[in-house]
């Protein structure tokens, strides 16, 4: 199953990743981070497809695409 | 067993980027990274960072990095270059230091083929500074030294560098590339791997312009930011490859 890990410390919530995931998995998270954003995360991880648009888009390098 | 599809390359280090929300810097950055590790070639990499907003570059890669003086870039480059001719040396720029005051040391750059990697971001307007008005800024856009839009009759046009120093012999590899969607993304990162591995050949001056968003200087959202790069940039700017003489 893909899954991604968002970094929180480096997400600056820009929300690009969550605008170009084509299945809708991304979301904004309810806590906010040490910088004072609300980081983009995983929603719905099953729904994932590995396709890495989101790191692709990701301008602060935050995202890590990962297959268990 | 997890298996790591994508990661941030180890050729950038782990230092957050200091860059404003959504803004099409650290894509490049990253783009760079992997480009420099896929070539094998991050270990003799050696970068020269502008002034700008990217005037910390040189802590998020992890090869050696010069930071030089406004718009001497290439002249830099063109040093380290001669001085170590196996070094990979690559010249990051953005629009105001390569198109206004290092317009001369690109042009002979290219006039003298120096054998060096140009990046050179366009977003169109002074980013670090507060918004001021770039020799990129479009026909009509709103900038803190043109407060009605930019006049053509008392600023002149903007400049589009790629068709400009395609004229030159000397230039052999020109590409214009976007950072708006994962396709140009992407095909970015084509352009760069060609112009990184002209270096490695010894082909010659290789440059790749990339339309980047500035939301916080437009004065827009992440959206409304890419939503000007369709269709107010990539029209004055046109994406593509204007000039590719490595296989010659």
């Amino acid at each position: 199953m893909p899954r991604i890990e968002v970094d929180a410390n480096r997400c600056k919530a820009c929300y690009l990743c969550v605008n170009v995931c084509p299945k809708q998995c991304l979301g904004k998270s309810k806590t906010i981070s040490k910088k004072g954003y609300f980081p983009a995360e995983q929603e719905r991880p099953q729904d994932c497809i590995g396709c890495k648009m989101c790191y692709v888009m990701c301008p602060d390098v935050a995202i890590t695409v990962l297959k268990d | 067993m997890t298996t790591i599809l994508a990661k941030k390359p180890n050729a950038l280090t782990n230092v957050p980027m200091h860059y404003c929300p959504g803004c099409g810097h650290g894509i490049v950055h990253r783009l760079i990274g992997e480009t420099l590790e896929e070539l094998h070639i991050d270990d003799r990499a050696i970068g020269v960072a502008p002034v700008g907003c990217a005037v910390f570059a040189d802590s998020y890669f992890a090869c050696d990095c010069v930071q030089g003086a406004h718009g001497r870039g290439p002249a830099i480059a063109t040093g380290i270059k001669r001085s170590k001719p196996q070094a990979i040396v690559f010249s990051y720029q953005g629009d105001g230091d390569l198109a206004s005051i290092g317009m001369a040391e690109i042009v002979h750059a290219a006039v003298r083929n120096e054998n060096i990697t140009v990046i050179f971001i366009n977003n169109a307007i002074y980013g670090m500074t507060g918004g001021q008005m770039a020799p990129t800024t479009l026909v009509g856009q709103v900038a803190t030294t043109a407060p009605k839009g930019r006049d053509p009759k008392l600023q002149g046009w903007p400049i589009n560098m790629c068709e400009m120093l395609s004229q030159i012999t000397g230039s052999k590899f020109l590409a214009r590339g976007a950072v708006d969607t994962p396709q140009n993304v992407l095909k970015t990162k084509q352009y760069l791997k060609k112009a990184f591995e002209n270096q490695v050949n010894n082909i010659g001056f290789s440059m790749v312009e990339v339309i980047s968003q500035c939301p916080t200087n437009w004065h827009a959202d992440v959206q409304q930011a890419l939503e000007f790069v369709r269709t107010k940039m990539i029209p004055q700017y046109p994406l593509g490859v204007f000039k590719d003489e490595g296989a010659k």
